[in-house]
């Protein structure tokens, strides 16, 4: 008993899931806007990778952090717009074009990483991370259990909660989240009032790009000091998985990633402790397990946009 | 603006054809729309009227003609410019979005913003503002999913006002509603009309016309026909403009067999449709052998319904089947095909043909589960091929092999794939929808000519078609569908196309006769 209390009341745990649900936050958020356009996008994993690949290889290049996140924001960007080219211009299906994206990003930073470091695996540490800027935020990091978590924390941590709020009000205030809405729910009726559709899901592409291109950044230079391949480890998925149980809502695909993350930190806290005598690779299956649970309970309540991975001809869209 | 000279036309239209390839959807149509005036412009399905307005909202462009805004001549390469002109348009199919509010949805695509952010205060008391002042209530806040359809229109009116049109056009607009919507909406659109606004109404309902319009264009086959006064024609006028006396094409029809046992008989059937209103109500018909049944009718008064619920895709919710004397209406498609029952379905690229299968695949469907076509489970490949080289020989299907996707065939030829398909299956009942929609005249006579003989042969033929040409061409007897029920029947040698022409667009005119 003392055991649980420990592991689940530790200010440690709470720190750990923020951390642990950043980049799947990042990618959940960018399937959010991504969907809501009307774009089912499956691509969030190789475009994360893509990101973190450069984040590292411009990192070390440069040996500045900052320049090493440009790179993985230009790189994130230049790959999504890649995919909204096949699924809004080429009207490829979105899940093809999604699972090629996620193939060639596998083979992609394969390729590089032996063009770059001339080897697998694992590419040079960069010198300087993200994680030499973490910012203790003052008065607030003085919250008792809250504040050594919350407000103790990296830049891209900061960022994310960031984006959670400003898409939140995007979606509910502004004119960009209203196109985006009803891009996904009834795309005809955009583009007859005059407003291009096609425009508006190139937008939601390339901003889910960013947001990919920023968890990417995340784990090769902000977690950890280099990339290494499949590095993204399924966080891609686990964000569609969120996107779903959130509702397509950026507050409710925050909270599921926040318990995604807490899955997460919770195996990880009790395999280290040695709470529980079972062999690791079981708990490394626990984030999985939380995901079908979550996705399969919660499925049912929330309703995709209407439009959601339908291809929009506007020629064809007359008669 | 000179006080003397005549005020021009709010909108007009000068000559305006539209081809699409060598089809002439529109030809040289001139029509013109004053200020506060209701016009109809009324025709039958394919008539032209949506091409029309399609022209004039930006969607398409005019092929020659010129289009005229107060005088002056306008070119729209976008409904956002025809928008900007003032027009505004209530489309059939709605253009709302359901999960956003009735002000998002009012404003999409002309927001007030300041710096990208929307101004919803402002907007809401807009839209307050002008449902009270044109008295369309509607709550700004409701979900739009919550509405009710005639609300849901209400907003598309909205809408266009909120663009400030001066012009509007609205495409069908009953079709979707109660009658007391239709009463409701045409106050709204008299009082707007009073406050100076112009209308169009598209539609195919003369009663429509007469109530609410002070003139009346009537189009036929992409063609003006005629204009009038509203006030100085009747409803038997127009429908004479609309149905036209074109030549019919004349086929010889051979006797029927007099009053012979029916088939197929369907007893006081009835169904709801998509939106859980009545589609059949107490529909009862029979087809004998060798008889061809015509069922005309308006598209939309209960034929798809009809049609579902023959083949099997459909049940219905009170009322029989009855096929040679045996009650079918729970059985499955596949059991009523193998009974004996044909179908050519109207959409005959959707639910005719799989278009990517090659012919003789879409040939040997729905008979591939056993000899001759299938051994033990695997496709006797030889014996399709030989399946398919007879057919296309019988019905003369031309323009590929029979292994070439049938996606590459002429409309016509399509269509014979169906027919030789479901006809060589010799079935003792067919049901036939629109079976010469799209095809040229040469194929059309091809068509009649299968029909009928299949007729000959003894079979009983259900005929649903939306042209009257084509339902006195082949019908032994006519019957009019409308609203879902039978509203007239009479054998085709007792009636005229005047009579049924109006009993499609009215519908029973003396409920107490039988």
């Amino acid at each position: 008993m003392s055991g649980f209390a420990a592991v689940l009341l530790a200010p440690q745990l709470l720190e750990a899931t923020i951390r642990l649900s950043t980049p799947v936050t990042f990618a959940a958020l960018a399937a959010v806007v991504c969907e809501r356009s009307g774009i089912t996008n499956i691509a969030m994993e190789g475009i994360m990778l893509v990101g973190a690949f450069f984040s590292a290889y411009v990192g070390w290049l440069t040996g500045n952090p900052w320049i090493g996140l440009l790179g993985g924001l230009v790189a994130g960007a230049a790959f999504s717009l890649l995919f909204a080219w096949a699924t809004v211009s080429l009207h490829i299906n979105h899940v093809v074009a999604g699972a090629i994206m996620n193939i060639l990003a596998f083979g992609l930073t394969r390729y590089l990483m032996m063009v770059c470091y001339g080897r697998q695996g694992t590419s040079e540490a960069v010198p300087l991370t993200l994680d030499h800027y973490r910012l203790r935020v003052p008065l607030l990091s003085n919250i008792p259990y809250l504040g050594s978590a919350v407000f103790n924390q990296t830049p891209l941590v900061y960022l994310s909660l960031i984006s959670v709020a400003a898409l939140a009000w995007t979606f509910a205030r502004t004119r960009f989240g209203l196109s985006l809405t009803a891009s996904g729910e009834h795309p005809m009726a955009l583009e007859t009032l005059g407003r291009s559709v096609y425009r508006v899901r190139y937008q939601a592409v390339l901003l889910s790009g960013l947001l990919c291109g920023l968890a990417g950044a995340f784990l090769s230079i902000e977690n950890s000091n280099s990339f290494t391949e499949g590095m993204t480890n399924g966080r891609g998925f686990i964000a569609l998985a969120a996107n779903i149980a959130g509702g397509w809502q950026p507050v409710g695909v925050f909270l599921a990633s926040l318990f995604f993350g807490l899955v997460d930190a919770a195996q990880l806290r009790a395999q280290s402790i040695g709470l529980i005598h079972l062999p690791s690779e079981i708990f490394l299956v626990f984030p999985y397990i939380a995901t079908i649970v979550a996705v399969a309970g919660l499925v049912r309540k929330s309703r995709p946009p209407a439009a959601v991975g339908k291809d929009f001809n506007v020629e064809g869209g007359g008669d | 603006m000179k006080v003397s000279g005549a005020v021009p036309p709010v909108l007009e239209t000068r000559g305006v054809t539209k081809r699409f390839g060598r089809i002439v959807a529109n030809h040289d149509i001139s029509i013109r729309l004053e200020k506060g005036e209701i016009i109809a412009l009324l025709g039958e399905n394919g008539a032209g009227k949506s091409t029309l307005m399609n022209v004039l909202f930006g969607l398409y462009r005019p092929s020659s003609g010129s289009i005229l805004i107060d005088g002056e001549e306008v070119s729209f390469a976008s409904p956002r410019e025809a928008i900007a002109k003032g027009l505004g348009m209530v489309h059939q199919h709605f253009m709302l979005v359901p999960t956003l509010t009735v002000t998002q949805n009012i404003i999409l695509g002309d927001e007030p913003v300041i710096l990208g952010h929307v101004l919803y205060r402002a907007a809401r008391r807009r839209v307050v503002e002008l449902s009270e002042r044109y008295g369309l209530h509607v709550d700004p806040d409701a979900r739009l999913e919550d509405l009710s359809v005639g609300l849901q229109q209400r907003v598309e009116i909205l809408k266009a006002l909120y663009r400030e049109a001066r012009v509007l056009i609205l495409d069908e607009p009953t079709a979707v509603l109660t009658p007391l919507e239709v009463e409701e909406l045409f106050s709204v659109l008299r009082r707007l009309a009073e406050g100076g606004t112009s209308i169009i109404i598209i539609t195919h309902k003369l009663e429509e016309v007469m109530s609410l319009s002070s003139r009346v264009y009537v189009l036929r086959r992409g063609e003006l026909v005629g204009e009038r006064r509203t006030s100085e024609t009747d409803a038997a006028e127009l429908a004479n403009f609309m149905v036209g006396r074109d030549v019919v094409l004349s086929v010889e029809r051979g006797e029927a067999v007099a009053a012979p046992e029916p088939i197929l008989r369907l007893e006081a059937v009835s169904v709801r449709g998509a939106r859980g209103i009545p589609a059949l109500r107490g529909l009862s018909l029979g087809v004998g052998p060798g008889e061809i049944l015509g069922i005309a009718g308006v598209e939309g008064n209960g034929q798809a319904e009809l049609c579902d619920l023959v083949v099997g895709l459909a049940r219905p919710d009170s009322g029989r089947i009855v096929f040679h004397g045996r009650d079918i209406s729970a059985l499955s498609l596949k059991r009523r095909m193998e009974a004996g029952i044909g179908y050519v379905p109207q959409d005959r690229r959707g639910s005719g043909l799989v278009l990517p299968f090659s012919v003789e695949e879409n040939l040997a469907l729905g008979s591939c589960e056993g000899p001759p076509l299938c051994r033990r489970g695997f496709l006797d490949f030889r014996a399709l091929r030989e399946n398919a080289l007879r057919l296309m020989e019988d019905y003369d299907i031309r323009g590929a092999g029979p292994e070439v996707s049938v996606s590459t065939l002429s409309g016509g030829n399509q269509q014979k794939v169906i027919l030789a398909r479901e006809f060589s299956r010799k079935p003792d009942f067919l049901l036939v929808a629109q079976p010469t929609r799209g095809l040229d005249v040469g194929a059309i006579e091809y068509v009649y000519r299968r029909i009928l003989q299949l007729k000959a042969g003894g079979t009983a033929i259900l005929l649903i078609s939306m042209e009257l040409e084509e339902i006195f061409a082949l019908s032994d007897r006519i019957a009019v569908l409308h609203g879902g029920e039978l509203a007239f029947e009479a054998p085709t040698s007792r009636t005229n196309e005047i009579e049924v022409g109006e009993h499609m667009i009215r519908g029973r005119t003396d409920r107490r006769a039988s």
